[in-house]
């Protein structure tokens, strides 16, 4: 065997690079006027075999290729630049962020007082919604034959009575700062000394709570609205959940990615075509150059801001002029958090959530 | 309760395999594809939800010699070198941007202060 050359040892082969076309087309969607091609990744490892291109995935060359540049970070909301990674893998983290990272909502009302006009089940969904300021990490995912206890439950209270004084309203509007936090667990039922909720220890005295209290994200979400005479008592329990059971639970307004833009100008763009290319775009991504000799040009100032509306290759000539791109390997991922937790946190989350799965399964396989 | 089985392996060939994973969707079955297939001991790899309101995944993985079950295997330990990669450089980058931030308020802090010291004089 040894005698007989292999097919990619042939001399007049190209080996180790791609042609340029093919290069293109492996790393980036091309935006044409009329579709978007070359839109999904060459995932199998062979795909170049025959120009002697290995495409398998080394982990020494990840290391080497992959990057993350953080942008922005506010209190809830991020945007970080993630280069040489798959869709495969950044989509698995947008997923989980969305549906698989816990947080803490409320699952169960007991409501001992409305007469309000909104009906209790209403009530009840709404708040459900509220988003819940306590680190989810501190507490336990209780199951149904469980009892709730200080590491699985979080009660609250609400009771309001709206009055009239005079010429004013109290309470016209219940907001979620009126929620009040029960760290001895619940009060309820009133007539019996077993109570719903059978606390160890107060769940102020643990010190993840101390500094903290726990409470609603915003203080001024509206929950329901009085009129003088009516009255709302009722008390919530909050558990632990992911955003697959309902969305509640999930920690993210959005997480989402795009990939970076890319703008390419394919021939010479002067004078008058280089004005009306810099009117075409609504977002601003050109700008004037000035050439010398009382020549104008054009430059691709801000290609980030492109949303690849494609006016700028609309019609036969523009298409020859501009060439719109993807890359297929860069991503601009936002994460705006409900409150919970900051963004970042959420997104280490999330990467050690898929960790667990694969772990899971390798578990299972031995 | 979660449980991965592997359906064709009784038979003599143990090099193609149907993995069904419970409590699984595209999160895992998109992602352990694209490990799969980067692996060129791998002939073929694909996976499909059966139906949409089962929780299963069923991952046909079929191998050019090795056991599929050991390919399996090592995508799974890629995926977690590979996750854990990039768990480091995103924590580390968060990290450089809070420092440079934390910079940037402390200088400003100082010619704050700075001007408030002039007023003073005057």
């Amino acid at each position: 065997m040894k005698d007989r050359p292999s097919v990619v040892d042939l001399p007049d082969l190209p080996k180790g690079e791609l042609p340029a076309h093919l290069e293109l087309q492996r790393t980036r969607v091309v935006c044409a006027a009329d579709a978007p091609s070359y839109t999904e990744s060459i995932q199998y490892s062979g795909a170049y075999m025959a120009y002697g291109v290995d495409n398998s995935l080394r982990l020494d060359d990840f290391k080497k290729n992959f990057k993350v540049e953080v942008k922005y970070i506010k209190d809830d909301d991020m945007e970080f630049d993630m280069i040489g990674i798959d869709a495969a893998l950044a989509n698995a983290f947008r997923r989980i962020l969305i549906a698989e990272v816990p947080t803490m909502a409320i699952e169960k009302v007991y409501i001992a007082n409305n007469t309000s006009v909104i009906q209790d089940e209403v009530l009840a969904h709404r708040l459900g919604m509220v988003p819940i300021k306590a680190d989810p990490r501190h507490f336990e995912y209780k199951t149904d034959d469980e009892n709730a206890n200080e590491k699985n439950t979080i009660v609250f209270k609400l009771n309001v009575v709206c009055t009239r004084k005079g010429d004013r309203v109290n309470n016209a509007s219940v907001k979620s700062d009126q929620l009040i936090w029960l760290p001895e667990g619940s009060e309820m039922p009133f007539d019996t000394k077993t109570k719903f909720t059978a606390f160890g220890i107060s769940q102020d005295k643990l010190p993840e709570f101390t500094s903290d209290s726990i409470r609603s994200r915003y203080p001024d979400i509206t929950l329901a609205k009085l009129r003088p005479g009516q009255a709302i008592e009722l008390e919530c329990h909050a558990i632990k959940g992911i955003g697959k059971v309902h969305a509640k639970w999930s920690p993210v307004a959005t997480a989402r990615y795009r990939m970076l833009p890319e703008v390419v100008l394919t021939d010479d763009v002067q004078d008058e075509v280089a004005e009306e290319l810099v009117s075409r775009c609504p977002v601003n991504v050109f700008d004037i150059e000035d050439l010398g000799q009382g020549k104008k040009g054009v430059k691709v100032a801000r290609p980030r801001d492109c949303t690849l509306c494609r006016e700028c290759v609309r019609g036969e000539e523009w298409e020859k002029r501009v060439s719109l791109r993807r890359l297929k390997e860069h991503f601009i991922f936002t994460i705006e958090s409900t409150g919970a937790l900051p963004p970042n946190v959420l997104f280490t989350e999330a990467i050690k959530i898929l960790v667990d799965k694969c772990q899971r399964i390798l578990n299972e396989l031995t | 309760m979660a449980s991965t089985k592997e359906y064709g392996s009784e038979t003599d060939d143990e090099t193609a395999s149907t993995f069904s994973l419970t409590e699984e969707d595209h999160t895992l079955g998109n992602a352990l594809r694209y490990i799969l297939n980067k692996d060129p001991r791998v002939a073929f790899v694909g996976y499909s939800i059966p139906h949409p309101s089962e929780e299963r995944v069923n991952l046909r993985l079929q191998t050019t010699g090795p056991l599929a079950r050991d390919v399996l295997k090592d995508a799974l330990q890629d995926m977690m070198a590979l996750n854990d990669h990039v768990r480091v450089k995103f924590e580390k980058a968060v990290e450089d941007y809070k420092a440079v931030e934390g910079m940037r308020e402390m200088s400003v802090g100082v010619s704050g202060s700075g001007r408030l010291f002039l007023v003073i004089i005057v």
